[in-house]
């Protein structure tokens, strides 16, 4: 079973880096793009008996900071 | 008066702390992350900066969960001294021995230089050797240094005095030019600037060294 996290900076929560990587496509030509947030997205190999409830814990605990984070689960 | 110095993989100020603690007359003791307790009758912990665990996942972060900020963590809440530098500040913030976190610089480089910072409370044993609103000058070396909190919680920073420095021309894009704040006891300082780095001429600096003296004779056993 397969745990897929995405943690992204909450909205409000200026983005440097998606401003950069905003910026360098514009410098590119590509013209169409109103705004670009980074984040990250980890993959958790689990366990047999895994459950999603361990799983926000970790993102809790760990895998985002909740101050400035916000995260996503989704388990395949 | 005893002090730790905290050693994670991946730490490059420890030493240098550990001689501006040993300079301002503290008996220093240099203490590994894997050790589940501070030594005996310790009053003030050092965490320093660097780039424990390879600044992997978050700054600090993974550093926040070893087994000795655990014992760090209740050093604090009996009252005890720590003073989080740099990688230190982002540890501290990590574990929410402070409040808020350190984003990417926002113009996204390394900042490493000389920069001027106000005092904005001598109210702390780490800031009483200096006037409220005096300027310094503490060498910054860091990506992620970019103070956020939300408005509630700078409000009451502002409201309880406890922003100890802000930069003289922000250098990171930090909310209010925020350099280092307090815990709400005040016996907590975590600040991006390097007051160890500036404890002697030869470094080609002394403003650090306020620091250092003030704390030991500043501190209450806890």
């Amino acid at each position: 079973m397969k745990a897929t996290v995405t943690v992204m900076l909450k909205q409000g929560v200026l983005d440097p880096q998606g401003e950069a990587v905003k910026s360098a496509l514009g410098a590119l030509g590509f013209s169409g793009v109103a705004g670009v947030r980074q984040g990250k997205l980890i993959e958790l190999d689990l366990a047999p008996g895994t459950t999603e409830a361990e799983v926000t814990a970790m993102c809790e605990k760990l895998l985002a900071n909740t101050v400035i984070e916000s995260y996503r689960v989704e388990i395949a | 008066m005893r002090a730790a110095v905290l050693v994670f993989p991946g730490s490059n100020c420890d030493r240098d702390l550990a001689v501006a603690f040993r300079a301002a007359g503290f008996d220093t003791h240099m203490v590994w992350h894997k050790d589940t307790a501070l030594p005996e009758g310790i009053d003030l912990v050092g965490v320093p900066g660097g780039f424990s665990y390879g600044d992997y996942l978050r700054c600090g972060a993974i550093a926040a969960q070893s087994p000795i900020m655990r014992a760090v963590g209740q050093h604090a809440e009996r009252g005890g001294y720590v003073l989080g530098i740099c990688n230190g500040f982002q540890v501290l913030c990590e574990t929410r021995v402070l409040p808020g976190a350190l984003m990417r610089n926002a113009g996204l480089k390394f900042v490493c230089k000389m920069q001027r910072l106000s005092v904005t409370t001598a109210d702390s044993a780490f800031t009483s050797g200096y006037e409220a609103r005096q300027e310094i000058t503490l060498p910054i070396a860091h990506h992620d240094g970019n103070y956020v909190a939300d408005p509630a919680t700078l409000q009451a920073l502002r409201a309880e005095d406890r922003i100890a420095f802000t930069y003289v021309g922000n250098p990171n894009g930090a909310m209010d030019d925020i350099a280092g704040i307090l815990s709400p006891n005040r016996r907590v300082l975590g600040l991006m600037p390097h007051p160890e780095r500036v404890v002697d001429a030869a470094q080609g600096g002394t403003d650090g060294a306020p620091m250092f003296h003030a704390l030991t004779k500043g501190l209450v056993v806890a």
